[in-house]
Formats: structure tokens, C-alpha cells, sequence
């Protein structure tokens, strides 16, 4: 009896950590940084940290739901960028925001949709196709912008990206909303089960009558319209558009789905999980900036986090083997 | 007095809510055939996955040869000198027959292939078995009973003293298990001590010498003297009632016919195949594998592009493309591969049972949660699918109970016309005996059904008409009192 008793509190743990670890481990980062990085628990750092995982996070959702259904999506980066130059050269030609906005928004779902097309209907590897869409969205934005910078001449625009509400700045906003709708599409939708459904077994879910080509569709046009609102928003913050920025996002965006607990082969994912794990990623990130630590440093940090995630969470599933 | 190779003592294997061994104790001696048999969920996966390694014991002792063993991984597993043949074999397909052979000690000369030493090795062992196989033929290009001997062979190469079968003759042809029990006997005679796990009784008569019998994850009993017993008995003892009839035929009226198809061709079909069933009729197909049963299967569903001159469904003609519009039209399948085509592994029970059905449930693509759990939980009573809960992960069940989850997400919708492809397989007897009569309740309620199975009782037992394929051809449709299994067989059969 005594043993079975064991065996149940330990149950217990193991269900706690499957399910909150990441949170776990998170709160506790937050509470040392808290104690030990100067300047770290302040209002201004915690907005200043906001916004630099605002980017990444926007596109973690959409990326949360790739990844889910079993694909990649490396051109993201590519997409950013272009959707920044892209808005900034019709502002510029029209004097009209809002058109900016709408055919730069256009053209990043359209970017989506291809690949999904390509993915879903020729049965082209994910990673290949967007890898080959990374680079041809990079060439775009560079012939759009004809190899530099564009400046926006239109001041109404910068408020996207540098304007607040209750003193939290738009672009947090605006990813906190986006988890929300994301969150809610994941768990409270058949879209969002089926995208699981079809990460965790494709043919079976499209032998259950799953539309699988239509939801992958779906999920990569998503993708390149959460990638043209951040490149919009980034294009906003830094009042022009620059073909050569973002280089390096979509693995970012990746580790930090892969750290909150997404897997890469498919069916397993959650938006808490996500948003930890962009959270950590940020945070770590800004701590490191605070004390100083060099810029290459950083970038060795970085990878052993990731790595440490993905080895936790190989024995975290081992257990049930 | 023999003595005890191998010997479990009080071995239990704990998962999160399922106790899936509990204090097994079991000896096999050198030199005996040792069976395993038990319902599905009766630990005899779990068991085996011991033996390799892959799964490491809750509690209690396992000794080879006196000596207590921890495996830690599969790896320590073949060197103490311990094979597992799967059902589903674990070759590379892409390799020669020489390559898989040796795979993880290629012979080599500074690190180059050895390729003469390889195939001189590979012919050798293949050759004490009898075997003639290329050594250099892909594996991929080999039939399923070939790649078996593969395995077997590949058993020998690693000196494995201890060899366990499970399930192994599931798509062997009659020749070929009578192949397989050769030399299966032929290696009792060597001295190896061999463990057969099989759900099909006749064949524990004819190899066994002893035969454990496993329920709940416990020893029913150990028979040492098998002469002594017989079919009923172990069945009895297995599931722990009798089964007088498992197969519980009952006549039914039909009703108007439920599926009508003209000229179906597709992949995998010779010529244009015409079926029709009646409402609360039982169609069974036969075929040899090969026949291009799942074929035909696969086609009239829509899950392969295939063309037709009609399909009338209740009557009316309706167009199927895809799955998704066999499903609108309440034609559903049940595939043959659980594993690939049927379960999400990663999803609940709950998932699992409502996954086509929430399309129905939900209104603008929101999910409607409480119905979800109502009719999840509606037919894990009505099936009595042995789950700790809704939540628990398909993948820790066991076939049976999978595959009585993929039946409830297709009862969850309104079925006119069910396709049933091997849905018995891997299953044991009283799990079958409970499809049986679920297949049969459902027929009665007007459903017209089609099931397609390599096991001839099966079909006889359980079918009102009996549709027998060959080579991509429906050859002939006998009705059930005209159906002998001679008579069914020589339709089966290629012409020599």
C-alpha cells in the first residue's frame, strides 16, 4: 500500500513537470534574475524586454501551429523583411497607410500561400520549399528596395511600432492579442485539433476525413500573414524598411517553440508552452545584455538553453517508453 | 529435470494508471518451445519488450541462466544472447539481405567493407536454415515470409541463444508457416530456447511444449503437459468465461441495398470490380495477399484516386473523391495498419473517438467540448474499452482497445455502409469474439457492411455473402451455404 502511495505522489510530480516544468523553470529564472541582474526587476526593463520578444513572438504562434502539424517554416526571416520594404516602398508611392499596410499584409500571405501550395498539393518537403522561398523572398526585398534601406515618409505610420496604451508600447500589445486568437484557435477549434491530429499522424487523420491539404494551406498562408505584421510592426519601430534585417528570426522563433515544449515531429504542442519558452529566450537574452556579457557569448548561451530543453524533454519522454 | 534458461521472478511493469505485468513468474527450459498466449492487454507485448530491453521491470528479477540480468537498453539484450522477432520486423529496407544481416558488425578492413567476408557470412547462416535468398537483393524486394527468415537469420549471426516469436505467422501463407515451423523446430533441436507468443491456438498445439497463459497481466497458469488439454480450455482459461461460438452468426433480413458500385477501378485492380450490399448485410472478401483486397477497399472509399460508372448510396448516386466525402455520405473505413492509418498516437482517447465526428459537434469550427466528453465517454462504456481515462494517450493501450477506439470514431457518425479491413488482426480471441458481435449488432441496425480478412474461419463464420479476389479480380460471389473453405480456396488461388 505504502508503495502504491509512492507511486502516485511521484506520479503526480512527473504530471506536474510534464505539463508545468518549462513554467517552472522560467519563474524560477525570472526570480533569480530578479534578485541577482542590477536593473533587471524594472518597469523600464520589463517593457524594454516586452518589446524585444514581440517579434518573435507574433510569428511563434503561427510557427507553434507549423511545427504542430509536423512542417517547418524557414522563410519567415525572408518574409519580414520583405513585407517592411515592400509596406515602406507603397507608403512612400501612395502617401496612403492603409494601402501599405493592406498590400504589404497581401503579399506575405500570398508568400504563405505558395508555400503552402507547394507543401501541401506538389508533396515537396517543407524544409526545402522554404528554404528555397527564404531566398527568393530575401531577393525580393532586395530588388524591391534596390539593395538599401527605405525610409518611411509617412510620420502617422511610426505610431504602430512606437505608440502605447496604458504605457505598455503597441507592438506588446499586439502579441499579446495574437496569443490569445492563437491559443483560442488551438484549443477551442476544430482547426487547431485537427492541426494537431495531423502533426501526430497525417495519414490516419486523412483517412478520418480530415481536409489535410486545406488546413496545411491554411497554416503556412497564416504563417506569412503573422510574418508580414511583424515585418510591418518592425518596419514601423524602426520608421523604415530593411531588406537585410531579421536575418537568423526563423530559428529563433523555432528554438523558442522547441524550448516551450513543442515537438518537431508533430502533434504535440501547446501556446503556454510557447509563450515560455519566448519568454525565456528574451529574458535570458536581456540578462545577459544587462551584465554586459559580449554579444558572441550570448550566442553560445543561447544554443546549450535549446539544446538543454531538447535533451530534457528526450527523457521526459522516455519515461513512457 | 530440465533446467530453467530463462526465469522471471515476480517481474512487474508499472505504467502511469495501467499495472501491466503484475508478479509474473516464468521459467523456460533449453531446449523447448515455450508459448505464450493471453487476450490483448494481457501483458504479452509488455513481456517481450522486457525480454529486449526496452522496457526495464517496475520490480522483480529476470535470470538467464542463473545469473540475474538488468537489460538497460535493446542493446544489452542481443549480447546476452537474446533475439525478438516482432511482427513487425525491424530490417532496413533499403539494404541488401547481407547488410541487414550484419548490420552493427559489418566485417571490415580498416574501416572499408568487407564485402566478400559479408556475403561469404550472410550465405552461410542463410544456408543452415535452408534458405535460398539472394544476400544481395534489397529487402524491400523480398516477401514477407523472406524477410522473416531474414530476422531469424540475423538472430543466429548474434549467437542469440534465446529466440521469441511474436505473432509471427500473421501474414504468412499456410506454406509458409509450415516453412517457419521447421525451423523453428529445427532450432529447438539445436539447443535454442525458443518463445512463442501467438493468438492462434491450433499452432500453440502443434509447436508448444509448455504453455503459459497470461490474463491482467498475471500468470492464469502454466501448462507443462498441453496433450492434457484442449482448445476450449485454453480459451476458457484465457478469457476467463467459455466461448461456445465466437463467431455468434446470426440471419438477418436485408433491406434495400445500401452500397451499389459499378465498374470501380483503380490502383491495385485488374478489372472493373461491380459490388453491391444490402442494408444489414455482411460481405466478406477473401483474397490471398496480393489479391488487392485493401485495394478495392481503399478505392471505393476515395482514399486512392479510383473511377467508377456509378456509386449509389440508400439509392442515391453520390461522387467520392476523398475520404472526407465517403464520410459525408456515411461510408467509413476501418484500415488493416492500426498503427499508420488509424490511430493519432499522440493524441487522447477522447481525440481519437471524436476526430471525424467534431466536424458535427462543433458549430463555426468551435469545439463543443461537454458533446465531446458525452460521446467519448458514451462508447468507452458501450464498447468497455479499458481505459484509466478519456485523457490517457491512445498510444498506451493496448491493439484491442485501439482498435475498438477507431470503431467508436466511426460509430460516432451515421454509418450506412462500414469497410472493415483485417479488423480482427492482432486481436485476440476474446476481444474478436466481442467484434464479432459488435460487427453483427451493427449489421442487424441496417448497416451494410464489408469486411475484408486473410482468415478464412473468419470470413466463413462471420459472412452472409463471401466475395473472393484474386490477382486484382473479384472471381466469384458464393452466398453462405454454398461457401466451403475448399470451394472459397481454389477461387483464391492463382491457376497453376
Amino acid at each position: 500500500m505504502n508503495n502504491t502511495h509512492a507511486v502516485t505522489v511521484k506520479n503526480k510530480i512527473f504530471v506536474l513537470w510534464d505539463k508545468a516544468g518549462i513554467l517552472v523553470a522560467f519563474i524560477l529564472l525570472f526570480i533569480l534574475f530578479s534578485l541577482f541582474v542590477p536593473y533587471f526587476f524594472t518597469w523600464i526593463n520589463m517593457i524594454g524586454l516586452a518589446l524585444s520578444v514581440a517579434t518573435v513572438g507574433m510569428i511563434a504562434c503561427t510557427m507553434l501551429f507549423c511545427l504542430a502539424s509536423g512542417d517547418f517554416d524557414l522563410s519567415i526571416e525572408s518574409t519580414v523583411a520583405f513585407t517592411g520594404v515592400f509596406t515602406a516602398v507603397i507608403i512612400n508611392a501612395t502617401g496612403s497607410i492603409f494601402a501599405g499596410v493592406v498590400i504589404g499584409l497581401t503579399a506575405a500571405g500570398c508568400a504563405g500561400l505558395f508555400n503552402g501550395l507547394i507543401i501541401s498539393k506538389l508533396k515537396i518537403n517543407a524544409l526545402i520549399t522554404t528554404l528555397a522561398t527564404m531566398q527568393i523572398m530575401r531577393g525580393l526585398g532586395f530588388i524591391v528596395s534596390k539593395g538599401s534601406a527605405v525610409g518611411i515618409k509617412a510620420p502617422g505610420f511610426y505610431a504602430l511600432g512606437t505608440g502605447s496604451f496604458l504605457s505598455i508600447p503597441f507592438p506588446v500589445w499586439i502579441t499579446a492579442v495574437c496569443f490569445l486568437i492563437f491559443g483560442f484557435l488551438l484549443n477551442k477549434t476544430t482547426y487547431g485539433r485537427n492541426t494537431l491530429a495531423i502533426g501526430g499522424n497525417r495519414e490516419a487523420a486523412r483517412l478520418a476525413g480530415i481536409p489535410v491539404d486545406r488546413i496545411k494551406i491554411i497554416i503556412f498562408t497564416t504563417q506569412g500573414l503573422m510574418a508580414g505584421l511583424a515585418g510591418i510592426v518592425l518596419a514601423s519601430r524602426m520608421t523604415s524598411g530593411q531588406p537585410n534585417s531579421s536575418v537568423g528570426l526563423s530559428l529563433d522563433v523555432i528554438s523558442a517553440c522547441v524550448l516551450g515544449g513543442v515537438s518537431l515531429t508533430g502533434g504535440v504542442g501547446t501556446i503556454l508552452g510557447t509563450i515560455v519558452g519566448v519568454l525565456i529566450m528574451g529574458t535570458v537574452q536581456n540578462a545577459m545584455n544587462l551584465l554586459n556579457i559580449p554579444t558572441f557569448y550570448q550566442y553560445v548561451v543561447r544554443g546549450i538553453i535549446l539544446l538543454l530543453a531538447v535533451v530534457f524533454d528526450q527523457l521526459k519522454q522516455r519515461r513512457y517508453v | 529435470m530440465e533446467r530453467a534458461y530463462l526465469e522471471f521472478e515476480n517481474i512487474s511493469k508499472m505504467f502511469p494508471g495501467v499495472r501491466a505485468l503484475d508478479t509474473l513468474c516464468l521459467k523456460a527450459n533449453e531446449g523447448s518451445i515455450h508459448g505464450i498466449i493471453g487476450e490483448n492487454g494481457a501483458g504479452k507485448s509488455t513481456l517481450l519488450k522486457i525480454l529486449s530491453g526496452v522496457y526495464i521491470p517496475s520490480s522483480g528479477m529476470f535470470y538467464l541462466n542463473g545469473t540475474a540480468q538488468a537489460f538497460t537498453s535493446a542493446q544489452s539484450a542481443i549480447q546476452s544472447g537474446i533475439a525478438v522477432i516482432y511482427q513487425e520486423l525491424h530490417l532496413v529496407p533499403d539494404m541488401s539481405v547481407a547488410e541487414n544481416l550484419l548490420l552493427g558488425h559489418l566485417p571490415n578492413r580498416f574501416g572499408l567493407v568487407d564485402k566478400a567476408a559479408l556475403q561469404g557470412k550472410a550465405h552461410s547462416v542463410l544456408e543452415s536454415l535452408a534458405e535460398d535468398i539472394d544476400v544481395n537483393a534489397n529487402v524491400r524486394s523480398l516477401p514477407i515470409a523472406r524477410r522473416q527468415m531474414v530476422e531469424i537469420a540475423k538472430a543466429l549471426i548474434r549467437n542469440a541463444k534465446f529466440i521469441a516469436f511474436d505473432e509471427p505467422t500473421s501474414s504468412l501463407t499456410d506454406r509458409e508457416i509450415n516453412n517457419l515451423f521447421t525451423i523453428i523446430r529445427n532450432l529447438k533441436k539445436q539447443g535454442h530456447v525458443i518463445l512463442y507468443v501467438s493468438h492462434r491456438l491450433n499452432e500453440i498445439f502443434e509447436l508448444c511444449d509448455t504453455v503459459t497463459i497470461l490474463r491482467d497481466g498475471k500468470v492464469v497458469e502454466t501448462c507443462t503437459n498441453i496433450t492434457s488439454v484442449n482448445h476450449d480450455y485454453f480459451v476458457r482459461r484465457m478469457v476467463g468465461r467459455s466461448i461456445e461460438n465466437i463467431y455468434h452468426y446470426t440471419p438477418r433480413q436485408y433491406g434495400a441495398p445500401a452500397l451499389e458500385v459499378k465498374g470501380l477501378t483503380g490502383p491495385g485492380l485488374k478489372s472493373p470490380a461491380d459490388i453491391t450490399v444490402s442494408q444489414g448485410e455482411i460481405v466478406g472478401i477473401f483474397g490471398l495477399v496480393g489479391a488487392g483486397r485493401t485495394e478495392l477497399l481503399k478505392c471505393l472509399y476515395g482514399a486512392v484516386k479510383s473511377h467508377t460508372e456509378y456509386i449509389k448510396i440508400h439509392g442515391e448516386g453520390v461522387t467520392i473523391n476523398n475520404p472526407t466525402d465517403a464520410i459525408g455520405h456515411g461510408l467509413v473505413f476501418i484500415p488493416e495498419d492500426r498503427k499508420f492509418e488509424g490511430i493519432i498516437p499522440s493524441g487522447s482517447v477522447s481525440e481519437n473517438i471524436n476526430l471525424s465526428v467534431r466536424r458535427l459537434f462543433s458549430r463555426f469550427g468551435l469545439i463543443d467540448e461537454k458533446r465531446e466528453r458525452i460521446n467519448a465517454k458514451h462508447f468507452v462504456d458501450y464498447l468497455s474499452i479499458r481505459t484509466p481515462s478519456l485523457k490517457q494517450l491512445i498510444c498506451n493501450l493496448s491493439g484491442g482497445n485501439q482498435q475498438k477506439v477507431i470503431l467508436a470514431r466511426w460509430l460516432s457518425e451515421h454509418v450506412k455502409v462500414m469497410l472493415l479491413d483485417e479488423p480482427t488482426r492482432g486481436v485476440d480471441i476474446g476481444a474478436k469474439s466481442e467484434l464479432y458481435e459488435l460487427i453483427l449488432k451493427l449489421a442487424s441496425k441496417g448497416i451494410g457492411i464489408i469486411l475484408v480478412s486473410s482468415e478464412l474461419p473468419e470470413i466463413l463464420g462471420i459472412s452472409d455473402r463471401i466475395l473472393v479476389m484474386r490477382q486484382g479480380k473479384i472471381m466469384i460471389s458464393l452466398n453462405r451455404d454454398e461457401a466451403t473453405e475448399e470451394k472459397v480456396l481454389h477461387y483464391a488461388l492463382p491457376e497453376q
